[in-house]
């Protein structure tokens, strides 16, 4: 990694953070860099202090640094908060705007208002003006922010886009004429990658899901879970789909199971506090054996907690949730390109085992923006598992919708289908669906149900190993955390340390012998989570009896950076 | 042709005399006068006495959970919207559990009938108040007497511009079986509230009591679509209980909001996988 650097936009909502970062983005990536974005923002649409920050690479990154180069100070917030963040960098802040109180060398006043105003006649363009300043510290050339802003501000008409043109200019200028040898980092264009996406979570779930052949989502909206039912949204008139916002989450997972049931690909998005509105439907999936994909996008709890911030603290609710014992699975992607595909698979497993299927998320991976190769949708198989009405017509006996069968999985049929009727009961009822207390029948259908979840198991892939296989240090993740555990181990190679990653994304059920093999190997295993309780471990423990040695965890709302993890593995002499 | 020995007959664990027997033997009139087979039938249900009526009739079943009979029965009739969709569900399912779901549906207006068992108790849990109990009704909950305002459905109903009101009563089952194929044949939500005695748990609202009050609404001049009128009638109980169809606005369903469906029923849409890439192109 010849380049690694740190760009960070302060300031109050409403600013346009979001706006500059991403043509920030976009334009990095149309130089050949990769890009790696996060955003920390309060439960507020106006205000409060915010941030957008870039981690600019010329190898991939996944994970955010801890170091600032460059901090755009859009308020004063800004710099008392991140100015210890930054070693030998550069603040661009307009000091006739913002009263500057610290008197540092790094500080470097750009007047990005009176150039606005000087250059398109009006303030609304100082955001631009500051994009041209930093395009200029990073010593690259103007042409892919211009086109980025022209395809951004075409529909707004040439006067708009020529605006904009002249505010980047100016304040690129600027900084050529005014900072100390015209530049700053050494940042070179190496020309656009091919194949290269710039995506973020939730747009990677929702592409997952519409390459799945979704044909219905019925949500309430919670942060972080939103802008998967967002994209969907937008998208649905072209991919045939049908999206309702429900009136709660109860009724958006009962809506879906309606919709299941009637053979419609379906699926719900929510965070923990409407999940926790979810949990009875979601037995009413598993006893009636509906198909059901549920994207749970989680925020440290419990009740409101910390709306926009990060955290795993819903692991145990989701392998637990709901009256009763049946089966569920559970995935968790940790890479853009996992949201895509993982998702897609989750709609294979929920109509082949009749189950509902987890997509765990976090506000860290929902709302981080990755550039990440391009999803291949050849590799996106469908499988819906249901007879055909050929297949109907030439069975031999009465249609059981819970016929016993060795595996546990009932052939499924559809309401409508000429020649069955499918019944589907919440309460325990018989191979026709129809209500039965009989202690015999329960314990077969009990069986039944339970079976599926040993057949899933042995189809679970094995964990992914990150490093060397037979290392003497093993870090255990699970979903969010692949970035900066895998850095941490790259780190930590190059230092001459034995470490790897064994990441986990296929949660629950966890497949026993192949999980034990591969951390029986290392002498220390380390889990790390962004949760209190170390919630996987007891995952790990309670479901394939393996003890972990070690447990880093984080639970104040923060993502994990790989400074933290490596300090945190100092501090328990673990290296 | 479809019978109605093609809806079968099935061993019930209702109470001997129950209002249930009325409805069931209603609703299985109405589907084989509108000519509905079994297998074109979906009845989603919740939970409660009412819950259980979708298994004593031939047809598709959603039995779900207690006050969620209406979310399913959206989610059925969208993804295949050819189906004949009902909900069965009682008064403390329908107005009390689910009654947000009530609220939403109506606003929503799929073409679904919603057909409440409404005996003004909870007779599953053996007798507690419901939200539609008389003022004064003592239970061994409400051991004071019932002093919560009782629901009155067809109003609320009403005053959300609902699609279709009615009421029927379980005595009166060629009534009942009329009015249910009106609620069927209206395209859009319809609803009919039947009153129903608790032969084991309602010993104020018998069928004497019913028996006495109601009478089928018959008013010369009573607009149909007047939903001042539709709302001032729905006040009237008493002495005097009308039945029949209280309001009809005739307009858009759901469905008919949803283009996707003019093409045919939603889940034997192809999946448009390769489509993907043209977004996936926007992020390059």
């Amino acid at each position: 990694m010849n380049i690694d650097l740190n760009l960070k936009i302060g300031g109050a909502a409403g600013q346009g953070l979001q706006t500059t970062g991403m043509a920030l983005a976009k334009t990095l990536k149309k130089s050949g860099l990769h890009v790696f974005a996060t955003q920390y923002y309060l439960s507020r649409v106006r205000g409060g202090h915010n941030t957008f920050q870039i981690r600019i690479s010329d190898s991939p990154v996944f994970a955010m640094t801890e170091t600032v180069d460059i901090l755009l100070a859009l308020d004063a917030e800004s710099i008392t908060q991140h100015m210890s963040e930054l070693k030998d960098g550069v603040v661009i802040v307009d000091s006739d705007v913002i009263d500057v109180k610290e008197n540092a060398d790094a500080i470097f006043h750009v007047p990005l208002l009176k150039i606005a105003k000087d250059v398109s006649g009006d303030k609304i363009y100082s955001n631009s003006v500051s994009m041209g300043a930093v395009i200029a510290l990073l010593c690259l050339e103007l042409p892919n922010l211009e086109s980025i802003l022209k395809a951004a501000f075409k529909k707004k008409g040439e006067q708009i886009v020529q605006n904009n043109i002249n505010a980047v200019r100016a304040g690129y200028n600027y900084v050529k004429e005014n900072y100390p040898g015209g530049c700053k980092f050494e940042v070179s264009d190496s020309g656009e990658k091919e194949n290269m996406m710039l995506v973020n979570g939730n747009e990677a779930v929702g592409l997952g899901a519409l390459a799945a052949g979704v044909q219905f989502l019925a949500a309430y909206p919670m942060t972080p879970s939103t802008g998967v039912m967002t994209y969907v949204a937008a998208n649905a008139d072209k991919f045939n789909v049908v999206v309702e916002q429900a009136e709660d989450e109860i009724a958006a997972l009962n809506m879906i199971l309606g919709a299941s049931f009637a053979g419609a690909r379906s699926m719900t998005t929510t965070s923990g506090g409407g999940f926790s509105l979810m949990t009875e439907a979601l037995g009413l999936a598993s006893i009636t054996e509906t198909p059901a994909v549920i994207f749970l996008g989680q925020r440290p709890g419990p009740a409101t907690g910390l709306p926009t911030m990060t955290e795993q603290g819903d692991l145990q609710f989701a392998l637990n949730a709901a009256q009763g014992e049946f089966p569920r699975c559970i995935l968790a992607p940790g890479t853009p390109e996992e949201c895509f595909y993982l998702t897609a698979e989750a709609f294979n497993i929920a109509d082949k085992y009749q189950i509902p299927v987890f997509v765990m998320s976090d506000q860290y991976l929902a709302d981080s923006l990755f550039t990440c190769p391009s999803f291949d949708t050849s590799k996106v198989l469908i499988e819906r598992h249901l007879l055909s009405d050929q297949e109907l017509r030439t069975k031999k006996e009465e249609y059981k919708r819970y016929k016993f069968t060795p595996l546990g999985i009932s052939p499924r049929a559809l309401p409508g289908q000429e020649g069955v009727l499918v019944v589907a009961d919440s309460d325990e009822h018989d191979e026709f669906g129809h209500i039965n207390e009989d202690p015999v029948n329960r314990i077969k259908m009990n069986d039944k149900r339970m079976n599926k979840l040993e057949v899933l198991r042995e189809e679970m892939p094995d964990a992914k190993v990150y490093g060397n296989l037979n290392a003497s240090i093993s870090l255990i993740g699970w979903g969010s955390t692949f970035g900066p555990l895998a850095e941490v181990v790259d780190i930590l190679n190059d230092e001459g340390k034995s470490v790897n990653l064994v990441h986990f994304t296929h949660i629950h059920p966890i497949p026993v012998e192949a999980t034990r093999k591969l951390l029986v190997k290392a002498k220390k295993t380390v889990c790390v989570e962004n949760n209190f309780t170390g919630q996987f471990s007891r995952h790990l423990k309670v479901d394939a009896g393996i003890n972990i040695t070690e447990q880093i965890l984080r639970y104040d709302g923060k993502p994990f950076s790989p400074e933290f993890i490596i300090s945190a593995l100092k501090e328990k002499g673990v290296i | 042709m479809v019978s109605i020995e093609d809806y079968g007959e099935f061993e019930t664990a209702w109470c001997p005399g129950c209002g249930n027997f009325g409805i069931l033997k209603a609703i299985k009139q109405a589907l084989v006068n509108l000519g509905r087979s079994p297998h074109e039938v979906i009845i989603a249900s919740g939970i409660g006495q009412a819950g259980k009526l979708p298994h004593y009739l031939n047809c598709n079943v959603f039995n779900g959970l207690h006050g969620r009979s209406l979310p399913p029965a959206t989610g059925a009739k969208v993804a295949n919207h050819e189906m004949t969709v009902l909900a069965v569900t009682g008064d403390g399912d329908c107005y009390g559990e689910g009654g947000n779901h009530f609220l939403h549906t109506v606003r929503r207006n799929p073409d679904i009938t919603i057909i409440v068992h409404d005996n003004q108790i909870y007779g599953l849990t053996k007798g507690q108040a419901s939200p539609t109990s008389e003022i004064g009704m003592k239970t061994k909950i409400q051991t004071h007497g019932v002093f919560n305002m009782p629901l009155n459905p067809l109003s609320l109903a009403i005053s959300l511009d609902c699609s279709f009101v009615s009421r029927g009563y379980a005595g009166n089952i060629s009534h009942l079986s009329k009015l249910i194929e009106k609620a069927i044949e209206h395209k859009g939500l319809s609803l009919v509230d039947v009153l129903q005695p608790c032969v084991s748990f309602n010993k104020l609202n018998t069928f004497k009591w019913y028996s006495e009050r109601v009478y089928e609404m018959n008013e010369p001049g009573y607009e149909l679509n007047d939903r001042v009128r539709a709302f001032e009638k729905s006040l009237e109980w008493g002495d005097k209980i009308p039945l029949g169809v209280f309001y009809v606005n005739e307009k858009p369903s759901f469905e008919d909001h949803l283009d996707v469906l003019a093409s045919g029923p939603l889940y034997k849409n192809a999946p448009k996988t390769e489509l993907v890439n043209e977004l996936i192109d926007g992020f390059l």
